[in-house]
């Protein structure tokens, strides 16, 4: 299409909104509670929508998990309480079956998608994309409002699932058919899974709406002299993320839809040979496929780890470097693995497959493409340790965080390699190592990069500081927790301890662990509490927090640092800054940081 | 807004849009791209699932029916015909954008009754298509199974249902498109012929629902392929 516009002689296409953009820096329009707070068209409005939604969601997510630990810690106590507030759920003051199914499936949903995927490139992408690349707003701030509504839509929906009857959906986040497939099978398999595939369809939606708009944002948007390669690490990790999701989230759609069929039009794609034992039925369906299914949400499952991952990396890449008060290490290896891992996350769905009865043969393909994986994740945390290396490191809580990332990335990218073997998987497959395994890489690691940048970025989302007290007590009782709750969770799936069981207790193989699962619980409970801390600080600091009086308090580079300290619709009142160097000009010819806006001298040094 | 780019200047060094295209098109082709794999995955389903049946039924015995005429010695005589409408609404489309280009706000208006008129003549074939064969037995879940049924199996076993569940759910889906493509041509239309574009100078939206028109031909062509060739 380039040259098609110079061929008939159309001008250059202005990309920038100043011709309608520079009134506001003068004047603001007159701004309704509603068009400032709720239609808010001001990216800087929508990510702070999308974090206190994320907030709310992961509430309710942990809240989740500490109550199906409280049966697995406790399996013989009773709780009357749990049946005060959950009637027949908890029938006894015990969490029934159902219930407990109900609960890890919809943890895991929430948390995927709704927090480490909807909260956190919802946040992290509407935040720092314009303001890190110069650009007044998004490149269409209409689209992007819907986006966050169609979020916010589609967390209605999964949250009055939670309240039906029969339950929300409790086959697993995962939603294999013929279980989900088939509401006599299950109780959440009635109305909540419809709840659910709605609810994802439209979550889809906004991510497909945000993600077009990060795209063509960071390709077009981008202020003078912000080459690609100007780019901070934050903003290559959110062009990738939004290239992921924008690929990956259609084909689980696909696969939704044809599950939809599945289940109310007597079609047969992912059934076949069934017999019910609850209403002792055989079912007509005959030719369908379950394996296919996985396949289908597979190939949007693995894409999905990294589209979380991603974001949480970026922000931590630059801030590490902020903090280090050093360039980050190997920048171009740095694109460059993110490029890697963006294109092989495509190749190496079936490693979640490797039981189903796959060709070994085709196992061992996607065995060698899972193991490539290891080599950009390796460059990118031997960049972090050299960034951090000989560094004049300031340990701000955001720092602590983005330090803690690294370390829980490498302990659950190590246990990737195990279980990237297919070999190995036949043993580990559905026991605890992968519940350790993705909870340590993902779930930990993916919530340290958000508090990491959420620390960092609070003062230029608030003008206030978080507190600096609570924030050392959140990161260290969060870390230390966390390898608590997920380390030992490695040895029962070694000794074959299988995921998603109500109760091990009848067991003689499991019940050494007892204890253990006692003590897990225990520390979950604890970790849960500190997050409510962290939530207390967030929204006090909001109003009460120290107040931000210098315009770049952690002497960075980047561009959001050159706007006010609480900037208006449009970030920069006057012109856009224009941009003359890379993003990471720390220490250099003796001079502490360098700003991207400063001209290049004529003496400087190379770096 | 309008200089002339200066030769030898970076496209990419920030300030300016690197393919010269102003943001709508480029979320437009990353949209088609999102939207080809959404295609993408339902037909490599149903390959998957064709490949792992026995047996199938015989596209060229299942559409062999013409409206009025009946049953055809000609197969596939019918969908050759929605074919051709649907690309010569592409024709017309390119023939919109062109006029757009040369700011002829007739021309536009013109070829952009043409192209609906294209899209709905295909969507009713559709429609009848999709009648016809519900009253020869064959819709989601079902498929007539008795001896002198067009769905048997090319080798004349008794078929799964998946041939009519794959078909109606994945022409369904691409009509679905068709239906859509229609309504943006409508506001386009209205838009045109308000003198919109005209104010703004420029018929960039008209381009932009060309490239979705283009994309969901393109898909037919495919969809065809795959249903009614293979
Ligand atoms: C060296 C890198 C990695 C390798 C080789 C690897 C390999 C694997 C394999 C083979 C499985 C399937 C285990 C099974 O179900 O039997 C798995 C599960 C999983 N991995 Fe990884 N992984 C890596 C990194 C990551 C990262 C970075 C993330 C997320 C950010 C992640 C998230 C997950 C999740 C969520 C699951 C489990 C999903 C489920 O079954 O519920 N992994 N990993
Ligand atoms: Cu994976």
């Amino acid at each position: 299409m380039s040259n098609e516009a110079i061929l008939h002689g159309h001008s250059e296409v202005d990309t920038s909104h100043d011709a309608h953009h520079d009134e506001h820096g003068a004047h603001h329009h007159k701004e309704t509670f509603i068009t400032k707070y709720v239609f808010s068209q001001d990216h800087k409005m929508i990510c702070k929508q999308f974090i206190i939604t994320g907030m709310i969601w992961a509430i309710l997510g942990g809240l989740m998990s500490v109550l199906f630990r409280l049966q697995l810690g406790y399996p013989d106590s009773t709780f009357p309480i749990l049946e005060d507030i959950f009637g027949k759920w908890a029938k006894g003051g015990k969490i029934q079956p159902e219930f407990y199914y109900a609960l890890v499936t919809m943890h895991g949903t929430v948390l995927v998608f709704f927090v480490l995927t909807g909260g956190l490139s919802g946040t992290f992408a509407n935040f720092l994309i314009p303001l890190q690349i110069g650009a007044r707003d998004m490149a269409s701030p209409f689209l992007n409002m819907l986006s966050y509504w169609f979020f916010f839509l589609a967390s209605v929906v999964i949250l009055c699932s939670l309240f039906l009857q029969t339950g929300p959906a409790s086959g697993g986040w995962t939603v294999y058919p013929p279980l989900s497939a088939l509401g006599d099978a299950n109780e959440g398999s009635k109305a909540g899974m419809d709840y659910w595939i709605t609810g994802m369809a439209l979550f889809v939606v906004s991510s497909l709406l945000g993600g077009l708009n990060y795209i063509s944002t960071i390709l077009n948007m981008r202020t003078k002299g912000m080459s690609m390669t100007r780019l901070p690490l934050t903003i290559w990790a959110l062009f990738f993320t939004a290239v992921l999701g924008v690929l990956s989230f259609p084909v689980l759609l696909s696969g939704l839809i044809l599950l939809l069929f599945d289940r109310h039009a007597g079609t047969s794609f992912y059934l076949s040979d069934i017999f019910i034992a609850s209403t002792n039925k055989a079912l007509p369906s005959e030719g369908g496929n379950a394996i296919l299914f996985q396949h289908l949400f597979w190939f949007l499952g693995h894409p999905e780890v990294y589209i979380i991952i991603l974001p949480a990396m970026g922000l931590v890449s630059e801030v590490m470097s902020v903090n280090s008060r050093k360039p980050v290490f190997g920048y171009m290896a740095m694109v460059g693995s993110i490029f890697a891992i963006t294109v092989l996350a495509f190749l190496v769905w079936a490693h979640h497959m490797f039981v189903t009865g796959l060709n070994p043969f085709l196992g061992s393909v996607f065995v060698l493409l899972t193991l490539l994986i290891a080599v950009p994740s390796a460059i990118k945390v031997f960049n972090w340790i050299t960034t951090l290396w000989k560094g004049n490191i300031r340990f701000t809580p955001a720092m602590l965080f983005a330090i803690g990332f690294v370390s829980l990335f490498i302990s659950g990218g190590l246990t990737g390699i195990f279980l990237g073997n297919s070999t190995l998987d036949i043993h580990l497959h559905d026991t605890y190592f992968v519940i350790a395994h993705f909870h340590i890489v993902m779930g930990v690691s993916a919530f340290f990069g958000m508090f990491c940048g959420v620390y960092h970025w609070f003062p230029k989302m608030y003008g206030r500081y978080l507190n600096n007290t609570m924030g050392y007590i959140h990161f260290w009782v969060t870390l230390i927790g966390a390898y608590l709750i997920f380390w030992p969770m490695h040895y029962e799936g070694l000794a074959g301890m299988p995921r998603r069981y109500l109760d091990y207790s009848g067991w003689a193989s499991f019940n050494q662990f007892g204890d253990l699962n006692k003590f897990i619980s225990t520390v979950a409970m604890i970790v849960f509490s500190v997050q409510l801390m962290f939530v207390f600080n967030f929204f006090y600091s909001i109003f009460k927090g120290r107040k931000v009086t210098t315009q770049n308090p952690w002497g960075a580079t980047t561009l959001e640092w050159t706007t006010p300290i609480r900037p208006g619709h449009g970030n920069w009142p006057g012109e856009i800054p224009e941009v003359h160097r890379w993003a990471y000009d720390y220490g250099k010819d003796g001079r502490e940081f360098i700003l991207q806006t400063e001209p290049v001298g004529s003496s400087e040094s190379k770096h | 807004m309008s200089q002339a780019v200066p030769a030898g200047q970076k496209w990419w060094s920030g300030g300016k849009s690197p393919y010269n295209v102003e943001y709508g098109k480029l979320m437009m082709w990353f949209f088609l791209m999102s939207d080809a794999f959404t295609f993408g995955a339902f037909l490599i389903s149903y390959g998957s699932i064709r490949f792992a049946s026995n047996s199938w039924p015989d596209p060229n015995h299942v559409f062999r029916n013409f409206p009025i005429i009946g049953e055809m010695n000609i197969p596939l005589a019918f969908v050759s015909l929605m074919t051709f409408i649907l690309i010569m609404s592409s024709v017309t489309m390119v023939l919109a954008v062109t006029a757009g280009h040369n700011n002829d706000r007739k021309g536009v208006i013109k070829w952009m009754i043409w192209t609906i008129i294209g899209g709905l003549a295909f969507l009713s074939c559709q429609a009848w298509e999709w009648t016809n064969l519900y009253s020869e037995g064959a819709w989601w879940g079902k498929i007539a199974t008795d001896a002198g049924s067009h769905f048997l199996n090319a080798d004349r076993t008794v078929p799964t249902t998946n041939f009519s569940n794959f078909f109606f759910t994945i022409t369904g889906f691409h009509g679905f498109h068709v239906f859509s493509g229609v309504i943006i041509n409508i506001i386009m239309l209205i838009k045109a012929w308000r003198g919109d574009f005209d104010k703004r100078g420029h018929y960039l939206m008209i381009e932009k629902a060309g490239l979705y028109w283009h994309f969901v031909d393109l898909v037919w062509v495919f969809v065809f392929t795959c249903f009614y060739l293979l």
